[in-house]
């Protein structure tokens, strides 16, 4: 009898655990002290985002309470407390990191004393505590190599963020659709060009690169032909659309998962070496290439959309799709290059993306959608150009708020900021009124 | 491989605590969509708060559990009046990306460490439900919603429905819920709001011109959704831990899968539709892996257990394009208005 209720208890946490599989922070095994205390403290320790392992982590607090933990392999540490509502000193054992190794301060917090904090466990009887690591010497940052540093890496997101942007804001323009299943599009270019790189040998990255490209823009026009264009014919409703785009980004992201799984794989060079510019302001080789093959595939687009026969007949057909269809344009076929367009640009900003987390998840792009919606919002659903500038808005607030609030908060500033803009302005910043109904 | 213990565990979600959180929440988006042609895409947001408030108001501020579970469904009225205030006067589908972003803000203030003294940050949220669940925590004594518990200690039911008291109180409750939610909104859609909010999501000027507000309606709509959406979550509470990573986009998805599945616009297509949907994907997830694991199909059972997401995604595209009405729905009624 208790072997059945057991059973539907182990199905119940599967399925929980199944959910727990699709958020972003599923907790790992932690190396684990005093499990059968009520109350517990965990953390992290990394350094550079890279785990560490096997640090010794000393906690002591009231009434006598001390405790030793070491970190697993995922950096983890996690120690059951007697008493919640209560303070614990919370210290790293210098001498168990690896060599060159010093605790800094975390910027995210007001500590000093960086290598023995002190943490509260609240009412709900749960706290952490994360050492964010650097090599060598503490390194004091001033504010202002800070800003810089921000707005560099908020500017490269941002030129990333106005890739996929530009092909969402178009495809929004010509065919109506809110389209979710962008994401995926954008997951398609790292995993093409990963796949590619598995195929071809790492040298033959320069290759890659565009063939995933060149991929991704045909994948883009498989879905036109085989799904968008059939349900265009039918004259499906918007709203139709939207939960058919839903149905297919999860369709889609769920076959990545069932390719590379959860794991986080790297492209080539991605760990590439940093160099200083000036104070401590810093960049690897890869953040600049990326910027400046952003900029100039932007440029090339607007000259694409503001000068080129078909560029001007998508923007005939954003304003009016009949008007258009009946001098003559053949909205079909423009709107099939507009998805190849856009699923090529979207693939490229999929590789950019995977070099800026760094690595390549199965719902990478889907981490970024929201960010992709709120830049095209803000600068007017439907014009690629506003699409460029809200990208870059969000790019440099998303990096930039990191400065003054948590940085496991920073998307929730660019968030806010699309819900606001929907308040104050809801055709955005170049959109027109018309295009609220 | 154990065909009837794969059998068994499937048919157990018929009505099994999750499967009637699931169903209240997508009760809810049938009133929000169904009815009122709302698009929410933030469902989880609402579950995500009738779950939080009403552990944080057990936790943290220490009410009895009955007191605690109005602090979740107080939150999710406060949610709907601050998403409701700027957008419903916009088009449908600035909603439905408002609301998916204000979900995720809910979700990643949630998670955030700033606040894990009172969120448990990526942890959650255990033991509020007193002791005899599955953790207990001692600060938690009587008054927990487990103590409430009138069942003598023991195993009752039969196979696949043989449970010990904690389970079937959770049913109980949860179906004394969903019975009073479901008669609630077939009285609702039957009166002359119901007729209001209908005309609203056919054609929203006719209803203006007839002198309605049809902000407050919409706005009492949301309302009322998200409340039960709030009590949705508030089940997931009762049942288990709460955990920010249960409560993502993807999880509001499923919701609209199993509400298109049933039939947007009816009352008792919500619950068809979650049945189904849930006993579905505890069958599929248990059956995939149990044949790569015979060797029947040539994946990992890993990859065995993805199958099932890749088939919800696909349905919900085949299910929109070839049956917007859902299985129990009327043609007539089709609530996709252009």
């Amino acid at each position: 009898m208790r072997r059945n209720a057991s059973r539907l208890a182990s199905a119940v946490g599967a399925f929980v655990l199944a959910f727990g599989v699709l958020g972003l922070a599923s907790p790992a095994q932690a190396d684990v002290v005093n499990p059968e205390m009520p109350f517990k403290i965990s953390g992290n320790v990394q350094n550079k985002g890279e785990p560490i392992a096997g640090v010794t982590i000393n906690l002591t607090g009231g009434g006598g309470y001390a405790a030793t933990v070491m970190t697993d392999a995922e950096g983890k540490f996690t120690a059951g407390v007697p008493e919640k509502e209560a303070d614990y000193s919370v210290s790293v054992d210098e001498a168990t990191l690896p060599d060159g190794i010093a605790v800094i301060d975390n910027p995210a917090t007001e500590f000093v004393e960086a290598n023995v904090q002190t943490v509260t466990v609240g009412p709900g009887g749960r706290a952490t505590m994360n050492f964010f690591i650097g090599q060598g010497e503490r390194q004091v940052t001033g504010m202002f190599d800070q800003v810089v540093q921000r707005l560099i890496s908020g500017l490269n997101f941002g030129l990333m963020l106005a890739l996929a942007s530009v092909g969402l804001s178009l495809i929004y323009g010509t065919t109506g659709i809110s389209n979710f299943a962008h994401a995926e599009l954008v997951t398609f270019g790292a995993i093409a060009t990963l796949g590619l790189v598995a195929v071809m040998g790492e040298g033959m990255l320069w290759l890659a690169i565009p063939l995933a490209i060149v991929l991704s823009a045909g994948f883009g026009w498989g879905l036109d032909a085989a799904l968008w264009a059939p349900l265009r014919r039918r004259g499906m409703g918007l709203v139709q659309l939207m939960i058919v785009s839903i149905g297919l980004s999860l369709g889609i992201r769920y076959t990545y998962q069932f390719f590379i799984g959860g794991v986080t794989e790297n492209l080539p060079g991605s760990g590439a070496e940093r160099f200083n510019l000036f104070g401590s302001v810093s960049l690897s080789i890869i953040d600049i290439v990326s910027m400046g093959v952003s900029v100039l595939l932007i440029i090339a687009f607007a000259w694409w959309l503001s000068a080129s026969k078909i560029g001007k007949a998508t923007r005939a057909i954003s304003d009016n799709p009949s008007l258009a269809a009946s001098s003559g344009i053949d909205v079909d076929g423009v709107v099939r290059i507009v998805w190849i367009i856009g699923s090529a640009l979207a693939g490229f900003s999929g590789i950019l993306w995977a070099y800026f987390r760094p690595g390549i998840r199965w719902d990478m792009g889907g981490q970024i959608l929201l960010l992709i919606f709120a830049a095209t919002t803000l600068g007017g659903l439907g014009t690629a150009y506003g699409a460029l500038v809200g990208s870059l808005i969000v790019g440099i607030l998303v990096e930039g708020s990191s400065l003054f609030i948590p940085s496991d908060l920073k998307y929730v500033g660019a968030l806010v900021v699309l819900i606001g803009i929907l308040l104050f302005r809801p055709q955005g910043i170049l959109g027109r009124k018309e295009r609220v109904g | 491989m154990d065909f009837l213990a794969i059998f068994n565990s499937s048919i157990s979600f018929i009505l099994a605590p999750t499967t009637i959180a699931y169903a209240l929440a997508t009760l809810g988006l049938a009133v929000h969509f169904g009815f009122g042609g709302l698009l929410n895409m933030g469902m989880a947001g609402f579950m995500a708060l009738g779950a939080y408030g009403y552990a944080i108001g057990v936790l943290t501020f220490g009410l009895p559990w009955y007191f605690a579970a109005f602090v979740g469904i107080g939150a999710s009225v406060v949610f709907a009046l601050i998403l409701g205030i700027p957008t419903l006067r916009l088009r449908g589908d600035y909603l439905a990306i408002v609301t998916i972003a204000a979900a995720e803000i809910v979700r990643l203030l949630l998670l955030s460490s700033a606040f894990g003294g009172i969120t448990g940050s990526a942890d959650g949220l255990s033991g509020f439900n007193g002791p005899g669940g599955t953790i207990t925590n001692p600060t938690v004594g009587a008054g927990g919603f487990n103590e409430s518990n009138p069942i003598p200690p023991g195993d009752y039911g039969f196979v696949p429905f043989l449970d010990n008291e904690r389970t079937w109180y959770l049913r109980i409750v949860g179906i004394i819920i969903l019975t009073l939610a479901i008669f609630l909104v077939w009285r609702l859609v039957n009166s002359p709001w119901g007729r209001v909010i209908k005309g609203i999501r056919e054609d929203e000027d006719a209803v203006r011109s007839l002198g309605k507000n049809v902000f407050a309606y919409k706005m009492q709509a949301l309302i009322i959704g998200g409340v039960l959406g709030a009590l949705g979550g508030l089940m997931l509470a009762f049942s288990t831990n709460v955990n920010s990573s249960v409560y993502v986009t993807s999880l509001t998805f499923f919701l609209w899968t199993a509400l298109l599945l049933g039939g947007a616009a009816t009352v008792f297509g919500p619950l068809a539709g979650s049945i189904i949907f849930w006993v579905l994907q505890a069958f599929l997830g248990l059956l995939f892996p149990a044949l790569a694991d015979a060797g029947l199909m040539p994946f990992t059972t890993i990859q065995a257990a993805q199958i099932k997401y890749i088939i919800v995604g696909f349905a919900l595209v085949l299910l929109v394009v070839y049956r917007p009405q859902g299985l129990f729905g009327n043609k007539k009624e089709l609530t996709f208005v252009k």
